[in-house]
């Protein structure tokens, strides 16, 4: 996509909020999704630290790929690169908020481990390289990404917490319902493309 | 082996389907299912790199220092995944261009991590080659499902065949986002359905579940 002209900041930031969201229209990150959204609160703290790592690691990405890949010619083992830098930042991020916040770790302090294996994460660093971003586009799409993540989880998570009291048919209660709740909001969130699009 | 050969494949085929029971791997399964051909592709990749995955990681199980375990394994994945994304590239263009960024994230796939740590950590190298292998044929089973049920309402296609004699209209919907979602949804809702009546029978309701 290097040849299509450039599409503003401030649009990549919204799309990826509303019309791409990582969760409802690419699907990444499904796993924590699904198994971290019986509880309000857990999931929006998932989500917070969800979208700090995916700053974080955007940035880092952005210039290893700039820096160390393209001109080294690495990219047969980009991968790899990308991955050992997600479980370091998510790693060094742990100790930080250990020294520094501590109520925050105790919070969020099992969930961290579990974001190295995020699909969310890295998708987001492939996806700049494959749409080829500039680093403004970069870093917007990467908030506006892990904003759109933790939108969409808190959502699951506040419609499961009202649905606890429910009666549902047997055999689908838990991760069933999860997904059919999720592609309503897929529809729901659909029906804002025709604001903006970005692919 | 504490299991025999029957119950592993039936264990990976059926009970404790990775995407179905386990609700693993669920990102690719739903993003690649919109072409029977992709899913296949994606399926058999997929089982390649857990096979070997499980392969390797079983040989060096008592090599691993505990503490860094984790990062060995991704590591090994990684690798595995490289070798089926420049095996795709080369072999197939059309396909790798549509899959997009989803080969590379077979890394972060939960399957492969899954069986790592469930099943290789503790088991010789061929029963954990096995189980991999097996575990990623469930898991392409399960895509191929969905692929067919989508591929046919949204294009009227199988494998690019035109099956749509009728001409019918096809569901746009099908091709998008929310059609996987309430498809996976009715598989799980089935199979567990299945799945309990053979447990008991009698129709007594299980458990509650949330």
């Amino acid at each position: 996509m290097s040849g299509a002209p450039p599409i503003s900041p401030i649009i990549i930031f919204f799309a990826s909020i509303l019309t791409s969201n990582m969760i409802l229209s690419n699907f990444l990150g499904m796993c924590s999704f699904i198994s971290v959204s019986n509880e309000y609160k857990t999931a929006s703290g998932l989500g917070k630290a969800v979208s700090l790592v995916m700053i974080l690691t955007m940035a880092i990405n952005y210039a290893i790929y700039h820096f160390l890949v393209l001109p080294l010619g690495l990219e047969y083992i980009q991968y790899i690169i990308y991955i050992i830098v997600i479980a370091a930042s998510v790693q060094v991020i742990e100790m930080a908020m250990d020294r520094f916040l501590p109520d925050l770790y105790l919070k969020l302090g099992i969930f961290l481990p579990l974001i190295t294996v995020n699909c969310a994460i890295l998708g987001i660093t492939l996806f700049m390289v494959i749409r080829q971003y500039t680093f403004l586009q970069a870093m917007l799409f990467a908030a506006g990404s892990g904003l759109g993540w933790w939108l969409a989880i808190s959502a699951l998570a506040a419609i499961r917490e009202k649905m606890a009291r429910s009666k549902l048919p047997r055999g689908l209660a838990g991760p069933g319902i999860a997904f059919i709740i999720t592609g309503l909001m897929a529809l729901a969130f659909i029906g804002l493309s025709g604001v903006f699009a970005v692919q | 082996m504490a299991e025999s050969w029957k119950q592993l494949v039936k264990r990976n085929l059926w009970t404790e389907n990775q995407v179905v029971r386990q609700i693993l791997g669920i990102c690719s399964s739903l993003a690649v299912t919109n072409l029977m051909a992709n899913s296949l592709v994606m399926g058999l990749g997929l089982t390649f790199v857990t096979a070997l995955s499980g392969l390797t990681l079983s040989l060096l199980r008592n090599l691993i220092p505990r503490r860094i375990r984790m990062i060995v394994q991704t590591l090994v994945i990684a690798a595995y995944v490289i070798l089926v994304d420049l095996i795709i590239k080369a072999a197939l263009p059309d396909i790798s261009k549509a899959l997009g960024p989803y080969v590379a994230l077979i890394i972060t796939n939960c399957i492969i991590m899954g069986r790592a740590e469930a099943y290789a950590q503790k088991n010789p190298p061929v029963a954990s080659m096995l189980d991999g292998f097996f575990a990623g044929i469930g898991y392409t089973l399960v895509l191929l499902l969905i692929a067919l049920i989508r591929e046919a309402l949204g294009f009227g296609t199988i494998f690019g065949y035109n099956v749509n004699l009728l001409g019918l209209d096809t569901w746009t919907i099908m091709v998008m986002p929310p059609s996987a979602f309430f498809l996976i949804g009715i598989l799980i809702w089935l199979v567990s359905n299945v799945q309990e009546k053979k447990k008991n029978p009698a129709g007594k309701p299980g458990p509650a579940k949330r």
